[in-house]
């Protein structure tokens, strides 16, 4: 995995380079002009079956519990359970808190409010998802989401004798990959070399506990007491469908930046960085993969990885539009379109984390080489480069000043 | 009185074990629209066409109302139109009560308004619709005062209607009970709204005058005629509600009287910031700030200039972290120039800038 500078990876003229960005901006202004009743009732729709297969789950559940159905009721319950818990964190949780439907000005499905069915409280998610990983996408040093703190996910990452646990490591989160969610924001890196402010860090280890604790009292303690003497199976299906969703989600997520052909940067790529190179970076930082519409809601249409970190707070169901457009500026602009079949894009996610828990001289590097002659550019100076965009606020005022 | 004996309350919470971190309410309104008080709801069960360009709308409240509206209060409707919710505030007209199944708005289609229009003419008995709770200074006291005088100009009727309406229930309008005047303006008899049930009322109480004026053919109400219409206004407690320009003149013609303590307005209508330039003040309900801002400020940067805890992500419009609740007032997205200017809309705080005067819920 190549550290790169986005403009002198690519053969782009910084004018192309513009001009993509005011491309991008056009096809979101169409998408936000359009945005109308059946993007609503997607959503309501959605949501609508999403809590339906939920109550439906429990009940089959306790119905198996008290009546003579027994276990094809039990398997059904936990199969309808876990399919509702991965609906409702991945196309409607993790959307909704993005703020692709706040536009409804809907209290009840908007970002500000939202609360999801996972140990992780929605409040840290938004700062350690929204603002952290979808700012900074794979800057190293920047952004946790590159192998969350415990794997070694980039090249350029320091080999340590502690990453032959990779493998180990590597499972224990894929199976408990929402307790690694809910400790995320916590940022363990920084715990670890004491830079974290005591205070924030009790203010939320409160919020973890509270909302886990109600999480785990749920599944493993109220549903089980109401089976009765069936608590048993309850408990042990309302685990698997846990761990199902836990699994889905741990895979989804590792194909989004992890295949070959999503690059990682440096912390000189943030440096005055432009709008449209913003752009330019989520584009060379994720991969999509193909699959139908089913796949695609199921994943929380993370499978249009790309269009999501381009438009992160756009309808989700727009995405599938969307791509065809920003393929095609790809095309034109001759930038990769990293996109493949789900199965093997985790399994190159899988090949690096592995290949990555020995020394680099071990292994070879799986990075593509660049898709066209590089020119030869030397990188601007800070007074040689355009200013943010003005509008964008004081931060990035302050920083180009 | 209290009949409830089952502490809903706690059943509420205990159930809210099986369900977090949603609540029950989530999933009862699954079963039937109004079985949840997460938002406030109400089911339109009738259209009642009033004139030809307005009509009433029965609306059958869900869980959480509190049938608290003192009568000439306003409550808050909100209807998704492409999708987006969008909101009005709407006088209830129809009389005040303890407990009940349902309420009454009405609403005049305006010329040129989407929404009003929609009200009037294209919504079904059944659409659920949201709600907001009554709010308004435009009320009638109680006990009510031995005379009142109330100045109405065209759908500024409704809330009036609600506080007549109540006296009527009551049973006040008898022996002892208050003496009302009620002048009324409206272009023709045709578009009075409640006319026979006004002519009714008048017919019943012997405490009731209605004096009606038709603007197309007598022309607008003038104050000097005030004196004939009724002799005595200088003695009453005036409510005054209608379109804009008649209340601005009642105003005027109170205040020159010094009688501005007598007079209670109701406008239907916002003002819109004076100079029609950009920039205000914000005010920050919660914490009590305000500051001055320029129209190129972001109301993010103002926050944290005058020293709000406002939250903040990405500082370029794309994480949604800053969202804060916009009370009133109007802001202009810096992006794009789309303003937003409805009460309660959830906005970003990083790429919008005040257009007049702002409170923002922080």
């Amino acid at each position: 995995m190549a550290i790169s500078d986005v403009t002198e990876y690519t053969h782009l003229s910084e004018e192309d380079v513009e001009q993509l960005g005011r491309e991008l901006d056009a096809i979101r202004a169409e998408i936000e002009e359009s945005r109308n009743a059946e993007d609503a009732a997607y959503i309501n729709k959605l949501i609508r079956f999403q809590r339906g297969l939920a109550a439906g789950g429990r009940v089959a559940m306790l119905a198996s519990a008290h009546t003579k159905a027994g276990r094809p009721a039990l398997v059904a319950g936990a199969a309808m359970l876990g399919i509702a818990k991965i609906l409702e964190n991945m196309e409607i949780g993790h959307n909704v808190m993005h703020g692709q439907w706040d536009w409804m000005n809907d209290p009840e499905i908007h970002s500000s409010n939202w609360e999801w069915d996972t140990a992780q409280p929605a409040e840290q998610w938004k700062h350690s998802h929204n603002y952290v990983h979808h700012q900074f996408t794979n800057v190293l040093g920047h952004d946790n989401d590159i192998g969350y703190g415990i794997l070694r996910m980039a090249r350029e990452q320091k080999w340590h004798p502690a990453n032959l646990g990779q493998p180990v490591y590597n499972a224990l989160l894929a199976s408990l990959f929402q307790w690694g969610v809910a400790l995320h924001d916590l940022d363990l890196e920084r715990i670890r070399k004491g830079e974290k402010d005591p205070k924030e860090m009790k203010r939320q280890l409160r919020q973890i506990v509270t909302k886990g604790r109600n999480q785990i009292l749920k599944d493993y303690v109220v549903y089980p007491a109401l089976s009765g003497r069936q608590w048993r199976s309850t408990m042990k299906a309302n685990a698997t469908a846990n761990v199902a969703r836990n699994l889905w989600s741990y895979v989804i997520i590792f194909c989004g930046h992890f295949p070959d052909g999503a690059l990682h940067f440096t912390e000189e790529e943030l440096e005055d960085e432009t709008r449209a190179e913003w752009y330019l970076r989520q584009m060379l930082g994720s991969a999509n993969f193909e699959g139908g519409r089913t796949l695609h809601v199921l994943s929380g249409s993370l499978g249009y990885q790309i269009e999501h970190h381009l438009f992160p707070d756009l309808p989700s169901n727009r995405y599938p539009e969307i791509a065809v457009k920003v393929r095609a500026l790809c095309e034109k602009y001759d930038i990769p379109y990293t996109i493949g079949p789900l199965h093997r894009q985790y399994g190159q996610a899988l090949r690096t984390i592995m290949k990555l828990s020995v020394p680099n001289s071990w292994t070879s590097s799986d990075q593509p080489e660049p898709p066209s002659p590089v020119r030869d550019r030397r990188r601007k100076s800070d007074a040689e480069r355009p200013s943010r965009r003005p509008e964008l606020g004081g931060w990035s005022r302050g920083r180009s000043a | 009185m209290t009949i409830s004996t089952v502490p809903w309350g706690r059943v509420r919470r205990a159930g809210s074990k099986l369900t977090t971190p949603l609540h029950p309410d989530d999933y009862l309104r699954l079963l039937n629209p109004l079985w949840t008080s997460r938002e406030l709801r109400g089911r339109v069960e009738k259209v009642v066409p009033e004139t030809d360009d307005a009509a009433t709308l029965v609306i059958r409240p869900g869980w959480g109302w509190r049938w608290d509206h003192r009568p000439g209060q306003y409550i808050g409707i909100g209807i998704p139109v492409d999708g987006k919710f969008q909101w009005r505030s709407y006088s209830v007209s129809s009389p005040t009560k303890q407990r009940g199944r349902t309420l009454a708005i009405t609403v005049r289609a305006m010329p040129e308004g989407k929404l009003s229009s929609h009200l009037v003419n294209g919504l079904e008995p059944g659409t659920i619709v949201r709600l907001a709770s009554p709010e308004g200074d435009f009320t009638l006291p109680d006990p009510p005062p031995a005379r009142m005088l109330f100045l109405v100009g065209g759908s500024g009727i409704t809330p009036v209607m609600s506080m007549l309406r109540t006296l009527d229930r009551r049973g006040a309008f008898g022996e002892g009970g208050p003496d009302v005047v009620l002048h009324y303006s409206s272009p023709t008899p045709e578009r009075m709204i409640f006319r026979d049930e006004l002519l009714r009322l008048e017919e019943q109480h012997a405490g009731l005058r209605l004096h009606q004026q038709h603007t197309d053919t007598d022309g607008m109400l003038d104050l000097a005629d005030l004196d004939a219409i009724c002799p005595d206004w200088r003695e009453r407690e005036t409510w005054a509600c209608g379109p804009a320009p008649m209340l601005d003149a009642i105003v005027e013609h109170y205040d020159r009287a010094g009688l501005e303590d007598r007079l209670h307005v109701e406008r239907f209508s916002l003002e819109l910031g004076g100079d029609g330039g950009e920039g205000g003040t914000l005010t920050f309900r919660n914490s009590g700030k305000k500051v001055e801002v320029d129209g190129a400020t972001t109301v993010l940067e103002a926050g944290e200039q005058a020293g709000v805890g406002m939250p903040y992500g990405c500082r370029m419009g794309i994480c949604h972290t800053c969202t804060v609740t916009l009370v009133s007032g109007t802001v202009r997205d810096l992006r794009n120039g789309d303003e937003y200017a409805q009460p309660n809309e959830q906005v970003q705080t990083c790429v919008t800038a005040a257009v007049g005067d702002c409170t923002l819920d922080i």
